[in-house]
C-alpha cells in the first residue's frame, strides 16, 4: 500500500486472566480515513482501543503512529502521540463550563487566565474549521447529550489530535444528532484527521466508514473497503460461522402454548425503552430461539419474563397461570413457582455464587424448597446428596460438591446451572447463551439436553448470540432488533436472511 | 514453649510485680476517665498531688484509667500496695470507692466529686453553684448589651445546677440581664471540643453575648479563644484561666480540688486523716473567684464589692444559692 | 489443592496469628523507644491477663462485650452490609436491659429477669437498627452513613432520658437506680464451682454470649435464611435472581446484627454496673468491627478475637498500672496496631504466605 498509515498495530496480544480479549491483532488504518470497527459486546473492541490509547498494556506485539513504533504507557502518552478519545462515557465535570472542561487537564502553566485566553481563541477556531459550534460558557451538565459529545471531541482537538476514537459515540444519541455526529466526523477527515470508530451498528459503518474492521473473539477477522461490502456480509462476520456439532433432533411435535407472552415492554434503568411490545408463543415440545446482534433488548426480555427486572406492561401465562409481569410485586421466586426455570445469560454475575460451595449452588432459587431442609433450617444432607446426583448425571467434573464453585471451569459451572434448572422439571425453561464461554464437548452436552427436554414435552425459550447455536436447536426462529421480534423465521433459512433481519436492515410486522 | 518456661516466664512476670509492690505508704491518686492532663479538674487533682510532692519530698502514685471498669481495679491494686489514702477522682468512680473500701476496710479512700458512706471513704463535694453565683453576678454587672451567655459540655446534672447558679447570680443583679446557653454535646466528647465551643460562642456572641461562662472542659479552651477574638469577655472555670486571654478574661471560678488533694495528702501524711463527708464552697474556701493581675483593670471596684459582698453572704448563710441537687429544678 | 490457595487453618489460625505477632513486634519497637524492657511489657501483659484468677475474670468479663459487637458485626458482614452503629444499638440496648430490671428487680428472682432482659436489650438494639435498615433497602441511604449518624441520635437520646426522666433523684450522676439482686446476673464464679475471680465482674453473660455464637453459626450456616444472607452478600444479582429480595433481607440482617449489638449491654448493665449509666458502651461497638474481621466473621473466630481483645484492655491496664512510662494512651497504641495489622493491612502478609504454600505444597502433590 503506498498510501501513508496513521496507525498500525502488529501482533497486539492481551490476556485478563483466563479471558483471551485481544489475540494476535493486525490493523492498518490509513492517514485522513474514517476507519470502522464492528462486532459484539465482549468481541475485544474496546479492550483493543484502550491499548491504544495506553489503559492497558498489551502482552505483545507492537504498535507504530506515523510509521514510527511507539510505546503507549498511559493516556497522557496517547495524546503526547496525537491519539484522542472519546469515550462512551463522557468524561466531563457536569458543573465545569465547556471552556474549562476543554483546558481540564491542559491548562497550560500554573496561572489560568493566560490559558484561558489562548484556549478561548483555538476554540473558536477550532469550531469553525471543524463546524463544532458549542458556547465556550454553557455549563456542560446544562447541554444535551449531542453537545457534550461535541465538547469531548473539541478537547481532543485542543489536545492537538491527530487521530480520535470514538468508542460507540451513537449509543446515547437521537437519529438527527447521529447524523450531526457523521457530519462533522467526515469534516475532520476531509480536514485531513483519522477516525476510528468503534460501533455494533452496521448501518452507522455503511454510512460514514471508509474501511471496515470486523472483531469476534477477540480477533479481526475481516477488513474490509466500505463501499464493497454490505450489512448482510457484516452481520454474518460479527455473528461468525462456527463449525457446529450436528445437533441430533427430530422434528418438533408441538403441543398447548406453555408459555404466552403479550404485549411486553421493558424499558432499562435510564429509562430507555429495550423491549418494545413483544408479543409470542413457546409450545410444549418445542424450542423457540431467539436470535440477534446483542444489545437488541434480547437480555432484558430473558429477565423481565424471570421477574427479575421490571416490565412496564406486559402478562405472561406461564402453563396455564397468568401473571401480570408490571404488577408491583414482581418476584422470580413466584414465577419460578409456577414451572418456569431459567439459566440467566451470565452464569458469573446471575446464576452461581462463585464464593459458594457447589452443593449450595445446587439450590440456588429453590432454597425454599421443602425437599432441602425443615422449617427454618437446611437439610444439608439432603442438599449435597441432590448435588451428587446431579454431579453424576450430568458428568460435572471434578467430581467434588464441596468444592468452590469458582474453581469449575465454565463449561461445568454452566453444567451446574443447567442441571439446577433442568432438574426441577420446569414446565418452561428460559435460557439465555447456553454455551458462551464452554468447551466444544460441554457444547454437544447441553445442546443434547436441551433437546432431551423439548422431547419430554417442554417448552424452551433460548436465546443465543450465535446464530448457528439457534438455527441448530431451534424449531422457530424469532429474530430481534432494536427491541421489537423483526421477523420469524424457520431455522433453516439462510444466515444471510437472517443476518439482515439482525443488523435490521428489513423490518416486518412480527406475526 | 513448653507448660514448664511458660509458667515459669509468667512467674518471672509476677516476681517483677511483686517487686514493685512494696509496702509503701505513698498515697495515691486515681483519674477519672478525662486523663491526667484534662485541663480541668483532673489536672487540678494533679497540681495538688505536685504541691505535696514538692512540699514533702515524698513521693506518690497515680493512674489514668481509660474505661470506668478499670477503676475498681486500679483502687484494689494501690489499696493492695499500701497505698494511703488512695484518691478517686470525679463521680463515676463512686462504685468502684465503695466497692474498694468494702474489700479492704483497712485502707483509706477518698473520692472527690460524690459522696460515698462508708467508714474509711473520705468524701469530697463542692458547692459549685455558690462559685458560679459570684460569676454571673459579675458577668451582669460586666456586661453592656445586657445579655450574657454560658457554654456547657453536656446537659448533666452537675452541669444544670452550675447554670443555675450562673443565672441566679446575673439576676442578682438585674431582673433584665438576659442569659444565653447552650450545651455542647451529649457524649464525652463535648468536653473535648475547642472548635464546637469556639462556634458555641460565636453564636452567642451574634445574639448579643457580651461576657461569656465556660463550664466545659476542653470545650471552654475554644469558647474562650473565640471571645478572645471578638473583643469580649470570658470567664474560666475549675482552674486560674486569667492568664489564656489577659485583659478578656472577666475572672475564672476555681473549684480547689487541688487543695483537696492535697489536703488528704497531707492529713495522712500526718496521721490526722478522718474519713466523712466534706462539703466545701465559698465559705471553705473550696470554691473561689481570681483576681489578679491579668484581670485587675476589668474588675471595677463597684464590681469587686458586689462579689465580696455576696461572698460573705453565702459564707454567713444569709444568701443561699439555689442547688438543683437539692432543692430541685431551677426556679429562674 | 487448588494454585493461590491456602489450607484453612492457615487461613483462619496461621495468618491471625502472624498479624498479631507483627502488631506486637512493632509494639514492641513503641515501648524500647521509651526507653522500657518490651519483653518485660510483654509478660507484664500476658500476667496481667491470664496470671491470676482476678485477671481471667476481667479479660473473660471484656470479651463477653466484644463477642456481642463482633458478632453484630459479622452477621451484617455476611449481607455485605457494614454495620457499623454496634455502638448506638448496644447503648440503647442497654435501654431495654434496664427497663426490664428496674420493673422486675424488687419482685421476682434474677432468673426471671434475665429472659426478659436479654429480649428487651436484643429488641431495643434491633429497634435502632431498624431506621438505618429501612432506609438502605428502601431508599439506597448507605448504612455505614446512617448507623454512625444513629450513634450520635442514641447518645443524645440517652443523656436526655437518663438525665431529665431516668435518674433517680438528687444524683449528681445521669444514671438510674442500683438494681436490686433481682436484676443481677451472678458472677461466672458463684456458678462454676473452684472458681474465684475475685472482684472481676464476669458473669453469667459470657455464657450467652457463646449462646449467641451457637446462634450465629446455626443461623448462617445452617437455616434457609442464613443462605439468603450469604447469597446475598456474596453476590446481589444472583439473589434477585433466586427470588430473595434484597429489602427483606436487607432489614431482617441488620435487625440481627442490632439485636446482637444490644445485647452487649445485658454484660455491661445487668451483669456488671447493675444501673444504667451514660457512656457505658465506651467504643466497645467500635472494636466489635475489628473482632469480626479479625475473626473472619466465624463465630469461633470471634470468640478467640474477643479474648485477644479482653487480654488487651486487661493485660493492658495491668501494664499502665506496672510500667508508669506506659500511659494508657500507649496501651490504645498497642491496641490500634493490633487493628491495622489484623484488619487494614490484613492483606500484606498473605501473598507471601500463599505463595509459600505453593512451594511447600508442590513436592508434596507429586510425591502424591
Amino acid at each position: 500500500m503506498s498510501e501513508r498509515l496513521a496507525i498500525e498495530l502488529e501482533g497486539i496480544d492481551k490476556r485478563f486472566g483466563a479471558v483471551h480479549a485481544n489475540k494476535d491483532i493486525h490493523l492498518k488504518v490509513a492517514k485522513g480515513s474514517i476507519h470502522g470497527i464492528v462486532g459484539e459486546n465482549g468481541a475485544g473492541k474496546s479492550t483493543l482501543m484502550s491499548i491504544l490509547y495506553g489503559f492497558y498494556h498489551a502482552d505483545g506485539g507492537e504498535i507504530r503512529v506515523d510509521g514510527k513504533t511507539v510505546t503507549i504507557a498511559s493516556s497522557q502518552a496517547a495524546i503526547a502521540l496525537g491519539i484522542g478519545m472519546v469515550h462512551q462515557h463522557f468524561m466531563l465535570v457536569e458543573n465545569f463550563t465547556v471552556l474549562e472542561n476543554v483546558i481540564l487537564g491542559a491548562e497550560g502553566g500554573a496561572r489560568l487566565g493566560a490559558g484561558i485566553g489562548r484556549a478561548r481563541a483555538e476554540l473558536k477556531r477550532l469550531a469553525a474549521d471543524y463546524d463544532l459550534k458549542v458556547d465556550p460558557d454553557a455549563v456542560t451538565g446544562d447541554l444535551p447529550v449531542g453537545l457534550q459529545q461535541r465538547v469531548e471531541i473539541l478537547k481532543a482537538l485542543f489536545r492537538g489530535a491527530d487521530v480520535l476514537i470514538l468508542d460507540e459515540p451513537t449509543g446515547v444519541l437521537t437519529p438527527p444528532e447521529a447524523d450531526h455526529l457523521f457530519r462533522i466526523l467526515r469534516v475532520l477527515r476531509d480536514e485531513g484527521k483519522t477516525v476510528l470508530l468503534i460501533t455494533h451498528k452496521l448501518r452507522e459503518i455503511m454510512a460514514v466508514t471508509d474501511e471496515v474492521s470486523v472483531m469476534r473473539r477477540g480477533e479481526i477477522v475481516a477488513t474490509r473497503e466500505t463501499s464493497k461490502t454490505s450489512m448482510g456480509e457484516l452481520a454474518e462476520l460479527m455473528v461468525g460461522r462456527r463449525v457446529l456439532l450436528e445437533v441430533e433432533k427430530t422434528p418438533a411435535q408441538p403441543g398447548a402454548p406453555l408459555l404466552t407472552v403479550e404485549g411486553l415492554n421493558v424499558r432499562d434503568g435510564r429509562g430507555v425503552e429495550v423491549v418494545k411490545d413483544v408479543s409470542f408463543q413457546v409450545r410444549a415440545g418445542e424450542i423457540v430461539g431467539i436470535a440477534g446482534v446483542s444489545g437488541n433488548g434480547q437480555s432484558e426480555l430473558l429477565e423481565a419474563i424471570a421477574g427479575i427486572r421490571p416490565a412496564r406492561s406486559g402478562i405472561v401465562t406461564i402453563d396455564g397461570t397468568r401473571v401480570d409481569l408490571a404488577a408491583a410485586r414482581r418476584d422470580p421466586a413466584e414465577i419460578r413457582s409456577y414451572g418456569l426455570a431459567h439459566v440467566p445469560e451470565d452464569r458469573h454475575r446471575m446464576g452461581l455464587v462463585t464464593r459458594f460451595h457447589e452443593y449450595e449452588n445446587a439450590i440456588l432459587g429453590y432454597h425454599r424448597d421443602p425437599a432441602y431442609g425443615r422449617g427454618a433450617f437446611l437439610d444439608l444432607d439432603a442438599i449435597r446428596d441432590t448435588a451428587r446426583a446431579e454431579i453424576e448425571k450430568y458428568d460435572i467434573r471434578p467430581p467434588d460438591c464441596f468444592l468452590k464453585t469458582a474453581n469449575f471451569s465454565g463449561g461445568n459451572q454452566q453444567k451446574i446451572v443447567l442441571a439446577r434448572e433442568i432438574e426441577r422439571d420446569p414446565a418452561v425453561l428460559l435460557v439465555g447463551q447456553p454455551t458462551r464461554g464452554v468447551d466444544i464437548g460441554a457444547i454437544e452436552f447441553i445442546h443434547k439436553r436441551l433437546v432431551a427436554l423439548r422431547d419430554a414435552g417442554k417448552a424452551v425459550l433460548l436465546v443465543s448470540v450465535e446464530l448457528d447455536e439457534v438455527r441448530a436447536l431451534a424449531d422457530r426462529v424469532l429474530v430481534m432488533f432494536d427491541g421489537r421480534v423483526v421477523g420469524e423465521r424457520a431455522p433453516e433459512t439462510a444466515e444471510s436472511e437472517l443476518g439482515l433481519l439482525m443488523a435490521g436492515a428489513v423490518q416486518e410486522a412480527a406475526e | 514453649m513448653s507448660l514448664l518456661t511458660w509458667k515459669s516466664w509468667l512467674g518471672g512476670a509476677a516476681m517483677l510485680l511483686a517487686s514493685s509492690a512494696g509496702l509503701s505508704a505513698e498515697p495515691a491518686l486515681v483519674y477519672s476517665v478525662g486523663g491526667k492532663f484534662d485541663g480541668s479538674f483532673n489536672e487540678a487533682a494533679y497540681r495538688g498531688a505536685e504541691r505535696f510532692a514538692a512540699e514533702t519530698g515524698e513521693s506518690y502514685r497515680d493512674f489514668e484509667i481509660a474505661r470506668d471498669a478499670e477503676s475498681l481495679q486500679a483502687l484494689r491494686n494501690f489499696a493492695r500496695r499500701g497505698a494511703d489514702p488512695v484518691v478517686a477522682i470525679g463521680f463515676n468512680q463512686a462504685s468502684a470507692v465503695s466497692g474498694a473500701a468494702a474489700d479492704f476496710p483497712d485502707a483509706n479512700f477518698a473520692i472527690v466529686d460524690m459522696v460515698v458512706d462508708a467508714p474509711n471513704v473520705r468524701s469530697v463535694v463542692f458547692r459549685e453553684h455558690e462559685g458560679a453565683y459570684i460569676a454571673g453576678l459579675l458577668a451582669a454587672m460586666a456586661s453592656k448589651t445586657g445579655t450574657i451567655g454560658f457554654v456547657g459540655g453536656m446537659d448533666i446534672p452537675i452541669i444544670r445546677r452550675f447554670l443555675c447558679g450562673y443565672r441566679e447570680g446575673a439576676a442578682s443583679v438585674s431582673g433584665d440581664v438576659r442569659v444565653i446557653f447552650n450545651m455542647a454535646g451529649d457524649t464525652p466528647a463535648a468536653f473535648a471540643d475547642p472548635a464546637r465551643g469556639a462556634e458555641l460562642a460565636r453564636s452567642q456572641i451574634a445574639r448579643g453575648a457580651d461576657v461569656i461562662i465556660q463550664a466545659a472542659g476542653g470545650t471552654g479552651i475554644g469558647v474562650l479563644q473565640a471571645v478572645a477574638d471578638a473583643g469580649k469577655l470570658g470567664i474560666g472555670t475549675d482552674s486560674n484561666q486569667n492568664g489564656l486571654h489577659p485583659g478578656h478574661m472577666l475572672t475564672s471560678i476555681r473549684k480547689r480540688i487541688d487543695t483537696a488533694v492535697y489536703a488528704n495528702f497531707m492529713d495522712a501524711r500526718a496521721g490526722a486523716w478522718t474519713p466523712g463527708v466534706q462539703e466545701l464552697g465559698l465559705k471553705e474556701g473550696g470554691m473561689d473567684w481570681v483576681l489578679d493581675a491579668d484581670n485587675r483593670a476589668l474588675v471595677t471596684s463597684a464590681m469587686e464589692a458586689a462579689a465580696r459582698a455576696a461572698e460573705a453572704g453565702i459564707a454567713q448563710g444569709r444568701l443561699s444559692v439555689h442547688d438543683t441537687m437539692r432543692d430541685g429544678e431551677c426556679p429562674l | 489443592m487448588m494454585a493461590g490457595q491456602m489450607p484453612r487453618w492457615a487461613d483462619y489460625i496461621l495468618m491471625p496469628a502472624i498479624n498479631v505477632a507483627a502488631a506486637f513486634f512493632v509494639s514492641g519497637l513503641v515501648v524500647l523507644a521509651i526507653g522500657e524492657n518490651p519483653f518485660d511489657a510483654v509478660r507484664i501483659l500476658v500476667w496481667g491477663a491470664f496470671g491470676w484468677n482476678e485477671g481471667i475474670g476481667f479479660t473473660l468479663f471484656y470479651a463477653t462485650n466484644f463477642i456481642f459487637t463482633g458478632l453484630a458485626v459479622a452477621v451484617a458482614f455476611h449481607a455485605s452490609l457494614f454495620n457499623i452503629g454496634g455502638e448506638g444499638q448496644a447503648y440503647v440496648g442497654g435501654l431495654g436491659v434496664a427497663l426490664a430490671c428496674l420493673a422486675l428487680d424488687r419482685f421476682v428472682p434474677w432468673w426471671v429477669t434475665m429472659p426478659l432482659a436479654v429480649a428487651g436489650a436484643a429488641a431495643f438494639g434491633a429497634a435502632w437498627a431498624y431506621i438505618p435498615a429501612v432506609l438502605q433497602a428502601k431508599r439506597g441511604s448507605h448504612v455505614v452513613i446512617t448507623t454512625i449518624m444513629f450513634n450520635f441520635i442514641a447518645a443524645s437520646l440517652m443523656v436526655y432520658l437518663l438525665v431529665n426522666v431516668m435518674a433517680k433523684e438528687g444524683s449528681m450522676q445521669p444514671e438510674t437506680r442500683t438494681f436490686e439482686d433481682g436484676g443481677r446476673l451472678p458472677l461466672l464464679d458463684t456458678i462454676l464451682p473452684g472458681v474465684d475471680f475475685g472482684s472481676a465482674p464476669a458473669n453469667l453473660s459470657f455464657v450467652i454470649a457463646l449462646l449467641a455464637c451457637l446462634f450465629t453459626w446455626v443461623l448462617i450456616w445452617r437455616t434457609r435464611l442464613g443462605y439468603e444472607i450469604r447469597t446475598f452478600g456474596a453476590n446481589q444479582t444472583a439473589a434477585v435472581y433466586a427470588g430473595i429480595s434484597p429489602v427483606r433481607i436487607t432489614i431482617v440482617t441488620m435487625l440481627i446484627s442490632g439485636g446482637l449489638a444490644g445485647m452487649m449491654a445485658v454484660n455491661e448493665i445487668m451483669g456488671s454496673q447493675h444501673r444504667l449509666l451514660i457512656e457505658f458502651v465506651s467504643g466497645y461497638g467500635f472494636v466489635g468491627i475489628a473482632v469480626a474481621l479479625m475473626g473472619r466473621s466465624h463465630p469461633l473466630g470471634i470468640v478467640f478475637a474477643a479474648i485477644l481483645f479482653g487480654m488487651l484492655y486487661q493485660g493492658g491496664a495491668e501494664l499502665a498500672f506496672e510500667m508508669p512510662a506506659i500511659t494508657r494512651d500507649m496501651i490504645v497504641v498497642i491496641q490500634a496496631l493490633v487493628i491495622l495489622f489484623a484488619g487494614a493491612l490484613e492483606h500484606m502478609f498473605r501473598p507471601t504466605l500463599i505463595k509459600l504454600f505453593g512451594i511447600l505444597s508442590a513436592p508434596a502433590s507429586r510425591a502424591a
